[in-house]
């Protein structure tokens, strides 16, 4: 079944789709829509869940690993701000080794307050154990939500998800999405067995008690590992979904590479926009390529290895700042990741779409064009379309 | 009461520390169909040094200022499963319930969890070092209320009114309880127990660590604290308030802050003895 949705109420039917038990909420742009969606969703009875619309995000995400350590499929949504003020219980999920799944509508984070599309939010969030799957389109936002939860509660994985979808650009913008029945996904992703340690009175149990140095170190190795044995668990759970639901999914996704000369490196939305641009860019016999990152945790090491560690220029397109480092954090964690490769390409920083700013087609051949004029003596830090200071910001 | 034990020992607390009586009479009254929600602070940090612990009911530690909601997910969780008849309930301290959790707890109280939250009250932040909460009563001393030239009172401000607060919330049964005044302590367990909706408790917890008193003496310095009037004992069932321990006459406040070293500097300070005598009488007028 064909259905036009925004994103935000895509993720809404992935809850309902994936038999979800409670989900905690408190509405943030750009994600309102989400909790909005399930309240009429319960209230129609097209969906039996237990909805608590809480006070904060820190109980939202509270209630979720409550819920989550009770044996309950959870599921919720947030953004920047509410992301931030989640950021105390994100390791707490993680380290718990609890299976929440949350939609994360990619905002900017204030000062200024901005309320429209960077990733900052939830790349600030990249060291809290919770895997990171970052969606394209509304079709990926309903497709990877529902591996989300298989993934998790993978027992070589138990860690949290988000799913990373652009603000506005994805959580508002309608598209015709491919529902599946609610049976086949039920198949797919199985019961909610809790092949895990709850809270159970027939087996009491004590769930994140103090541990001293002793034993703290390895708590936290076996997050780190989980997190790697995630990397082929994920490969199988999108293997399984393309025989099930013929779409196909990879942690990275390679667009035009052939011959390459210059490949963009970017996550989200704005991947089609410069899938675009290297279109126009082929055409006039310019060689681009994409490599899209769908995974940022689990980092697709080898992957990226694997398509980019060849003599080409390499233009990162980042949508967050770090402040006190050169160069932003895509751009840091790929040069470190190719650092040892046989081919060390040439890697450039885009800092770009901050706050909602726009990326159009034509920003992306400029980058084109100034990343080929580089050379090895150039500024590799650049900051896209910023104006001078002083200039009129109406 | 159940003869089993729930909550056992080989535990860290400082000697004479009343807070594991507390949990273990109230564990033996409610039994083994009960889950526990613990926030940070002495009682999670004492009773669950990994790979031990003291709790043989299913227990959880999830942060600091979060147990009401994490009680809310349990709630949602075991209802779900058809779970109706267990006990959910949270051990919190006053620092944890006061300040940090009560913008959770208020969230709790409104939405109406099945949840019993019990406010375990040593009157500071125990377990970082004897800290003021809002809990600490006016005149004591506490490591961020330092006595010195420039301060002979210790805490200046008056302790927070909780009860009152988680009243204001409209729950249907709030109470304070002395584990040293047993049968009124063990009766409000076991009726607190009995209703749904939030319940809130307000438990005094003799700390002699903090309190700077002799461990042997924490009974009869919490005795003090409600002989003087200072802790009251009562309960609010549906908005309908009650005392259930009077003491008459009651005997001086000089009585209770003379034996305990956190008042020490107050000894000969009779205007502040006086004051505090004076709200507590103020107080008692009312009832
Ligand atoms: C968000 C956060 N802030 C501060 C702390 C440090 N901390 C841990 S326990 C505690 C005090 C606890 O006081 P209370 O709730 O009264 O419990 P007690 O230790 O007295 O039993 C503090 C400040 C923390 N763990 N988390
Ligand atoms: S500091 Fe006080 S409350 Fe904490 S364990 Fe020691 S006596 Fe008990
Ligand atoms: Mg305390």
């Amino acid at each position: 079944m064909y259905k036009v949705m925004k994103g935000n109420e895509v993720t809404a039917y992935a809850a309902m789709l994936s038999s979800v038990d409670v989900i905690p909420a408190y509405p943030i742009t750009p994600s309102t829509l989400f909790p909005e969606k399930i309240s009429e969703l319960i209230a129609n009875g097209e969906m039996n869940a237990t909805f608590i619309p809480t006070e904060s995000e820190h109980s939202a995400i509270s209630v979720a690993i409550g819920a989550s350590a009770s044996g309950s499929r959870v599921m919720t949504a947030t953004a920047s701000q509410g992301l931030a003020y989640m950021h105390e219980m994100l390791a707490i999920a993680s380290g718990m080794r609890l299976p929440i799944v949350m939609a994360i509508g990619n905002r900017a984070i204030s000062a200024p307050l901005n309320i429209w599309n960077d990733q900052q939010d939830s790349i600030d969030e990249r060291n809290s154990g919770w895997i990171q799957l970052y969606a394209e389109n509304n079709q990926e936002i309903l497709d990877l939500t529902i591996a989300a939860f298989k993934i998790s509660e993978n027992e070589k994985v138990h860690l949290p998800v988000m799913i990373c979808m652009d603000a506005f650009l994805l959580t508002h913008t309608m598209e015709a999405i491919n529902i599946p029945d609610k049976k086949e996904v039920t198949d797919f992703i199985g019961k909610n067995t809790t092949n895990r340690i709850i809270l159970d009175t027939e087996k009491p149990a004590t769930l994140g008690s103090f541990a001293s140095p002793e034993y703290y170190t390895e708590f936290r190795h076996q997050v780190t590992v989980a997190m790697e044995a995630a990397n082929s668990v994920i490969f199988d759970i999108f293997s399984d979904f393309k025989k099930r639901f013929n779409r196909n999914y990879d942690v990275v996704e390679p667009y035009r590479l052939d011959d390459a000369e210059l490949i963009f490196v970017s996550m989200g939305a704005v991947s089609g926009t410069i899938k675009d641009a290297v279109d126009v860019l082929r055409e006039q016999g310019k060689k681009a390529g994409l490599l899209r990152l769908v995974a940022f945790r689990p980092f697709p090491s080898q992957q990226i290895k694997k398509y980019l560690s060849m003599d080409v220029k390499i233009a990162v397109i980042d949508r967050n700042v770090t402040p006190g480092y050169d160069g932003s954090v895509l751009y840091a964690e790929l040069r470190s990741i190719l650092y040892d490769s046989d081919f060390k390409p040439e890697i450039i920083d885009f800092i770009a779409g901050l706050g909602g700013r726009d990326m159009t087609i034509d920003d992306f051949i400029k980058i084109y064009t100034l990343a080929m004029e580089m050379n090895a003596d150039s500024n590799h830090i650049v900051w896209e379309q910023l104006k001078p200071l002083g200039e009129d910001v109406s | 009461m159940n003869d089993n034990e729930y909550f056992v020992s080989g535990h860290k607390a400082c000697a004479g520390c009343s807070v594991p009586i507390l949990v273990r009479w109230v564990l033996k009254i409610a039994g083994p169909d009960t889950f526990v929600v613990n926030a940070t602070g002495c009682l999670e940090v004492f009773s669950t040094p990994y790979p031990y612990t003291s709790w043989k009911v299913p227990w959880i530690h999830t942060a600091f200022e979060n147990s009401a909601a994490t009680a809310t997910g349990i709630d949602a969780s075991i209802k779900r499963k058809g779970l109706l008849n267990a006990h959910i309930i949270v051990f919190a301290g006053d620092g944890a319930t006061s300040d940090i959790g009560l913008q959770a707890l208020s969230g709790m109280a409104e939405r109406g969890n099945d949840v019993l939250y019990i406010m375990y009250d040593n009157e500071a932040y125990m377990n970082t070092g004897i800290q003021r909460s809002s809990a600490t009563p006016y005149g004591a001393w506490t490591t961020t209320s330092e006595i010195g030239t420039e301060n002979l009172i210790g805490k200046k401000e008056k302790k927070k009114p909780i009860t009152d607060i988680m009243v204001a919330h409209n729950i249907p049964y709030a109470a304070t309880v002395n584990i040293a005044f047993f049968n009124d302590f063990k009766d409000k367990i076991k009726k607190a127990l009995g209703i749904k909706g939030t319940r809130f408790i307000n438990a005094l917890a003799g700390c002699p660590t903090g309190w700077k008193h002799d461990p042997s003496k924490t009974v009869e310095v919490m005795k003090l604290a409600t002989r003087t009037g200072i802790f009251p004992l009562y309960e609010v069932v549906n908005g309908q308030m009650r005392i259930t321990y009077r003491q008459d006459p009651r005997i001086p406040v000089g009585d209770y802050i003379k034996v305990q070293g956190r008042f020490k500097h107050l000894q000969n300070n009779h205007a502040v003895i006086d004051e505090i005598q004076k709200n507590v009488d103020s107080w008692w007028s009312k009832y």
